[in-house]
Formats: C-alpha cells, sequence, structure tokens
C-alpha cells in the first residue's frame, strides 16, 4: 500500500512541476486539486499540505477552493457512486421519490457512504440526460427512465457483484 | 496539410447522447461492425461515425445513413442485418424504421430530412451536430470548416470583423443577451499589451444540455469562432471554461484542439499570417454560481468563484487583471457562419431585435424531449405543440419553465408569446441559457418555485448578504407552506423579500433567483392560497398536505401493511384494511405495493 501511495505522490508531484512551468501556476490549482482527487478518489488533508508546500501556496486557501466546489470529495467514497439527478427535468418526473427510496434502501443520507463502503450517495445536478429522465448515475454509467422499483432492483444488481 | 481521408460510399452515422448511449447504442454499432465485415465491406464503402446528442432523445437509439439523410429511430440490435441487407447493399431504406414523415414543412437550415421534429426547426449553431464526425477534423473541412477564419485573416482587419459582428445584431446567448458585437469593440479598445478570450461552457442549469451537445457534436465550430474572437480583440490567448461533469466532451474538445494546431488553424503563424493563437482548457469543479463571468475569472485564476462588483466590466479588467472577452458556447459557435453567409444574411433570421436561432433543450412532461433551434420569434406553443408534440398521457399542459432556477413559470395564457430577449421578458420570464420545462396538471407550482429556489439557495456563494440569507428566508416560508404550516401574509412576505433580493444582490445569480418565485405568485396564486388557507395541493404532490385512504377495492391481501414502515395499517387478511391517519408518514409506500388500485390519495 506505502509504495502505491508513494507513486501516487510522485505522479502527483511531476504533475505540480508541469504546471509550475506555466504562466500564472496559482492559477492552475483547481487542475491540481482535480489530478490528486483523481488519484485518491478524494482530497486528503495530508495532499492539500502536500500541495501546499510544493507549489507555494498557503493551505487555507487551497482548503477554502476545495470547500468551495461540490465536485471535490473531502472523505473517503464507496467502491461506487451514486449520483441522483436532481435536475428540473428529473425533479418533474419524480426524481426526489428515487431519491428517498434509495437512503431507504441503502440507509444513508446525502453525502454519506454505506458501511460496508459499497456505495456513496450524491445528488447531481443535470447530468444532461433530460431526454430518459429520470436518470441516476452509479460511477460513469447512465441509467434512465427509472421509477422506485427500478432503482432498487438496479442497487441490489450492483449488490449482488460484490 | 494533412492528405484528406477517402470519402466512403455509404456513411452511417451513431447518436451518441446520452439518451442513446443509455439505449445502448455501442452494442448496435459493435453489431454493425461485425455484420459489415462478414459481408466484407470494408471502411471505404461504409464509414461509421459518432454524432453527439441529434436532440431526438425520445426516439433513440438513432442511426443516420447518408447519403440521403435517412434517419432510422429506435433500431434494435435486430434490426442491424436488414439495414445492412436493404439499404448499404441494396440502397432500399428499411422505410419500417424510418422516422414518421411530413413532408410540408421544411424550413430547415441544411436538409435533415423531412421529420415534423426537425420541419420548424433552423439549424445555425447546430448546423454540423449530427452531420459530421466531431472527432474527424477532415469532416469538419469538408462543410466549410475554417474557412471563415481564412477568410478573416486574410480579407478583413479586426475593426472589420467587429463590424460584421455588430450588423449581425447577435446577442449573448448565455442569458443576459448582450450584444455581441460591442462587447467584442470594448475589448478591442481597452488599453492593454495582453488581451484573454474566454469561452463559458459552464452550463449549470438544471434541465439545460445545448452547450454539451454543440461541444459533443461540433467541437471546431467553437474553437473557429474563439480563434476568430481573438483576431478581432488582439488576443493570443484563449481558455475554455468547461465543466467537469462533461467528460465526453472535455475529451471532444481535446482533441479538437490537438487536431487544430496539427493542421496550423492553432499556434504561431495561422495559416502563414502573423496571427498567433492557442486555447487552453479549463475545468470547472461544480459551481454554479462560475457562470457568472467575474466568479468564472476567478476560478481560472484558481480561486473560490465569487463574482465582484462590475464595473469594472471584464472587457476592462478580466482574467489577471486583462482586457477579456467572454461569450458563451452557441455564441461562439454562431460566429462563423455570420462571417461565411454574411452578417445582412443573419440578420434577416428572427425578430427586430433579437435576430438568428436559438437552441433550447426541452424537457419534462412533453412527447418528444430533447434539442431544438428555432428561429427567434417562433412562439412557445410551437415549441411545445408542433416540435414538442404535446403532453403525454393526455394531461392538461399547465405551464412553461423557461430560463433554468432565474427563470419563471409561465402559464397558457402566454403560449403565444414570441420566444425573444425583449418579449418572454415582458411576459415575466427571460430567454436565459435556454432551459424550457414543460409542467403538467400533476406537477404542483409552489413545489416546483421551492425546488428552484433550493437549487440557488445551496449554490448561493455567500458573498452578499441579501443573496445569502434572502433566499435561506424565502426557502424557510415555502418549505413552511408545502409541509402545511403556512400562515396568512407568507405570500406578501415572499414577494417583499424577493423584490428586494432583486434589487440588492452582487449578481446575477441573487438578482434572478426570487424570479421562480415571484412568477409562480403571479401566475399561480390561487395555488399558493390553496395550500396555505385550506392545506391542500391539488396537484397530489406535497407529501404532508396528502391523506391516504383505503377504498372498498381492497381484497384484503395484506400487501400494505407489510410494507408500512410505521405498521399504520390494521385489518385481517381476507378484510377490508385501514390506515390510521394519526400514524402515517405519507411515504406511499403502500400504493405502490396495492396490485388492485385501492389506495387512495387525496
Amino acid at each position: 500500500m506505502v509504495a502505491t501511495d508513494d507513486n501516487k505522490l510522485q505522479e502527483l508531484k511531476s504533475y505540480m512541476d508541469i504546471c509550475k512551468e506555466k504562466e500564472y501556476p496559482d492559477s492552475q490549482l483547481i487542475a491540481i486539486l482535480h489530478k490528486a482527487q483523481a488519484l485518491y478518489g478524494y482530497l486528503k488533508r495530508e495532499t492539500m499540505d502536500e500541495i501546499a508546500v510544493h507549489m507555494n501556496i498557503p493551505t487555507a486557501h487551497i482548503w477554502g477552493v476545495a470547500t468551495f466546489y461540490h465536485y471535490f470529495n473531502l472523505k473517503p467514497v464507496g467502491k461506487h457512486i451514486i449520483s441522483v439527478c436532481l435536475g428540473t427535468a428529473c425533479y418533474v418526473k419524480g426524481a426526489g421519490k428515487i431519491l428517498d427510496a434509495i437512503k431507504r434502501h441503502l440507509n444513508i443520507e446525502v453525502g454519506e457512504t454505506t458501511e460496508d463502503k459499497i456505495f456513496t450517495l450524491q445528488e447531481a445536478r443535470c447530468l444532461g440526460a433530460c431526454g430518459i429522465a429520470p436518470v441516476i448515475m452509479i460511477d460513469e454509467k447512465i441509467y434512465g427512465e427509472l421509477n422506485e422499483a427500478k432503482t432498487i432492483e438496479l442497487l441490489k444488481k450492483y449488490e449482488k457483484i460484490q | 496539410m494533412k492528405k484528406r481521408n477517402v470519402r466512403a460510399e455509404k456513411t452511417i452515422t451513431f447518436c451518441n447522447g446520452p439518451g442513446c448511449m443509455h439505449l445502448e447504442s455501442t452494442k448496435i454499432i459493435d453489431a454493425l461492425k461485425q455484420e459489415l465485415q462478414k459481408r466484407d465491406l470494408s471502411y471505404k464503402d461504409v464509414k461509421i461515425t459518432i454524432s453527439g446528442c441529434l436532440g431526438m432523445c425520445e426516439q433513440g437509439p438513432i442511426v443516420i445513413v447518408n447519403p440521403g439523410y435517412i434517419i432510422y429511430g429506435k433500431v434494435k440490435l435486430s434490426d442491424v442485418s436488414q439495414i445492412v441487407e436493404e439499404h448499404i447493399i441494396k440502397n432500399k431504406p428499411v422505410v419500417r424504421l424510418t422516422i414518421e414523415q411530413n413532408h410540408l414543412y421544411n424550413r430547415f437550415f441544411r436538409v435533415f430530412g423531412d421529420i415534423d421534429f426537425f420541419g420548424k426547426q433552423m439549424r445555425i449553431a447546430l448546423r454540423n451536430c449530427g452531420i459530421i464526425d466531431p472527432e474527424n477534423i477532415d469532416d469538419y473541412l469538408s462543410v466549410r470548416g475554417y474557412e471563415a477564419l481564412a477568410k478573416v485573416l486574410t480579407d478583413l482587419t479586426p475593426e472589420q470583423v467587429i463590424e460584421q459582428i455588430k450588423i449581425s445584431g447577435l446577442r449573448g446567448r448565455g442569458g443576459a443577451g448582450f450584444p455581441t458585437g460591442l462587447k467584442w469593440e470594448f475589448t478591442r479598445k481597452a488599453a492593454g499589451d495582453v488581451k484573454y478570450v474566454i469561452c463559458n461552457a459552464d452550463e449549470g442549469d438544471p434541465g439545460a444540455f445545448m452547450d454539451r451537445s454543440a461541444i459533443e457534436g461540433d467541437p471546431h465550430s467553437v474553437i473557429e469562432g474563439i480563434i476568430i474572437g481573438g483576431y478581432a480583440i488582439g488576443a493570443t490567448e484563449g481558455k475554455v471554461y468547461i465543466r467537469a461533469e462533461y467528460p465526453l466532451a472535455i475529451k471532444r474538445l481535446e482533441k479538437a484542439i490537438k487536431d487544430a494546431r496539427e493542421h496550423g488553424f492553432l499556434g504561431k503563424n495561422i495559416l502563414g499570417t502573423d496571427f498567433s493563437f492557442d486555447i487552453e482548457i479549463r475545468l470547472g469543479a461544480g459551481a454554479f454560481v462560475c457562470g457568472e463571468e467575474t466568479a468564472l475569472i476567478h476560478s481560472i485564476e484558481g480561486s473560490r468563484g465569487m463574482p465582484r462588483p462590475r464595473p469594472p466590466f471584464p472587457s476592462v479588467s478580466g482574467l489577471f487583471g486583462k482586457p477579456t472577452l467572454i461569450n458563451n458556447v452557441e455564441t461562439w459557435t454562431n460566429i462563423p457562419v455570420i462571417i461565411l453567409d454574411g452578417a445582412k444574411w443573419f440578420s434577416s433570421i428572427g425578430t427586430e431585435k433579437s435576430k438568428g436561432t436559438k437552441v433550447f433543450a426541452v424537457a419534462g412532461k412533453i412527447k418528444n424531449t430533447g434539442l431544438v433551434e428555432v428561429p427567434m420569434g417562433t412562439t412557445l406553443r410551437e415549441i411545445v405543440y408542433d416540435i414538442g408534440g404535446g403532453i403525454p398521457n393526455g394531461k392538461k399542459f399547465k405551464a412553461i419553465q423557461t430560463g433554468g432556477p432565474s427563470g419563471g413559470c409561465l402559464p397558457e395564457a402566454y403560449l403565444d408569446v414570441p420566444v425573444d430577449y425583449e418579449s418572454l421578458s415582458k411576459a415575466g420570464s427571460i430567454m436565459g441559457s435556454g432551459g424550457m420545462i414543460v409542467i403538467d396538471e400533476d406537477s404542483c407550482m409552489v413545489n416546483i418555485a421551492r425546488f428552484f429556489l433550493e437549487f440557488t439557495q445551496n449554490e448561493s456563494c455567500g458573498k452578499c448578504t441579501p443573496c445569502r440569507e434572502g433566499t435561506k428566508r424565502m426557502l424557510e416560508i415555502l418549505t413552511r407552506i408545502v409541509e402545511g404550516k403556512g400562515q396568512s401574509g407568507d405570500i406578501e412576505k415572499l414577494e417583499r423579500l424577493g423584490e428586494t433580493i432583486k434589487k440588492a444582490s452582487l449578481c446575477g445569480l441573487g438578482q434572478s433567483a426570487p424570479n421562480p418565485v415571484l412568477s409562480t405568485i403571479k401566475n399561480f396564486r390561487h395555488e399558493y392560497e390553496e395550500h396555505i388557507n385550506d392545506k391542500k395541493c391539488t396537484a397530489g404532490e406535497c407529501q404532508a398536505l396528502l391523506s391516504y385512504t383505503i377504498s372498498d377495492k381492497c381484497i384484503g391481501c395484506t400487501a400494505c401493511k407489510k410494507v408500512c414502515p410505521v405498521n399504520a395499517i390494521t385489518g385481517q387478511v381476507k378484510n377490508k384494511h385501514i390506515i390510521d391517519q394519526q400514524k402515517c408518514i405519507k411515504c406511499g409506500q403502500c400504493v405502490q405495493a396495492c396490485k388492485f388500485d385501492a389506495i387512495v390519495k387525496g
């Protein structure tokens, strides 16, 4: 485990070195945070410290940016991320009920991860698939034209694979 | 320049919008490839391309065979061999699969079949979407791609380019509708050696996916527009600020920029002239407020995306304190057309003050959900009924919501309003970036207003007090109304708060946040009164105002009793059950469990 984490840090550092070469290196902060999240799955406090030292940006500023944007996770996430689209089209077609059904089924609230670390539940602001509303996205895959029963079936399929 | 690909005899285009992808269009592509291989057909005979969203999500998966623009809808795996056998080999389209046709209307920019859905549309911004392969620069070149850039660099001075844009009457498609030519002129005239061009692709409105489709379907048009903008204002660098939530759009844009560089459309000395320009992609990270231009600039600078007061406008002091030109994706895609086909031609389309076309993402309770591009001045009724196909399941139209969370809800009386900046704002809504949600009688307007306010409240950056605190108070009042705890005077409080927030907020987010609430109060006041005074929700959406009862249809199967999470249902097997109204939490699970429609919501 330690070795892979070292590799990740190495990769992050070489990415930051490229950013430093560019004009206005500080402006690359959001790109660096994207990179860090892609590597670790979420933004650890330690990672932010590493970035702070390497880029010469105060951790306080990095923390401010990381907490401002919804895309960044500050806590570890589960194996699968469920994003329930709450865009308008999905909402008028019953996305709220689907969200409630998932909450009941997994017994977690939005932003939380199940105890077995399989699912993390998130809200999404329009996935751009309004034509097949209501939709949810599990990891990168979009499932559309759902209702409460179909959604639970879907989750059960994912649970079975484990 | 690279040698162009040999033109294949037939091209089969697959729509790869999220709607079609969900219906497993990729499996159909694989099956088609196998089928072609079986018959020894090579890529020289048949070329397979993937397009961005064509807007006909309802008919997906969509397959288009060219030449002839034969459009197939709802294609299944089992249809593939017939398409190859009859259409590709024998040249006879499979009529059974073509989308219903109507030859009466045909006002379409480039002929795109005679389907009703396209009949009243006019595609300028989306002109190439679904026609070319977005990942192939040669395809773009074959539809006069980068010709506008060549014309600008060799024949026109920057001032002349700006003059053309001014004559065209093009206005910003991001929502506010500021005249694009003027914006360009201000940035051109602003003092400074270094200037920037930004493409705002931070499409955050829930229910809107126009920009995503434009970039996924035709990234080069956007890039060409940006380069022309750079030349006109005297910039050497452009940034595209795009949502991280759009991975496919990002991928296609990256490829398009790389290809454009290799072909000499980007980089040093473009097309052998003195003009140098390059584009960099910057990712957003999920903050709605970053669609506001000053917030967007802060985000590109690597900070929290918070707006600042204007003036100074970005055209004077923008990115890194330099003069900056910001336009939205759809605005950029219009630029090459204006240069090539003429500003006068462009200004002949639309209404007196709104020129050209506008793309809308139509969704909600409507038959044909998807993207439509119509000339300015088309009425809402034409969009909803002629193009959209009306409301499904025989339900009644109730309202149309335009402009996303910053817009308003218009009832049936406004259906004949022409779509342009002035008319929509006079009717009490806005053009916005192009989201259009159709609402039917099953939806509660108070709940819809609460939904939008919850969104803006959540996305408020917290910098200015009216927006941060005011929207929160409004949301509290709305929440108590839908929970059946509304008090008399609440409507007036909402109105007063809303007007104050509109006047006192720093940026567009706050200034428009109360719009959904104010417009629903104006047009659907009776629904608010009903919620507050009678504690009733006719649409049946507000859970707290509902009650569930069991009718005589009940045969006593106990299914409802088993699912009730709070044991509110009692009754013996084969006897009618009863719901204890005190215990019932109105979760509605019993309705789903009942196979005999015995549970009545009301």
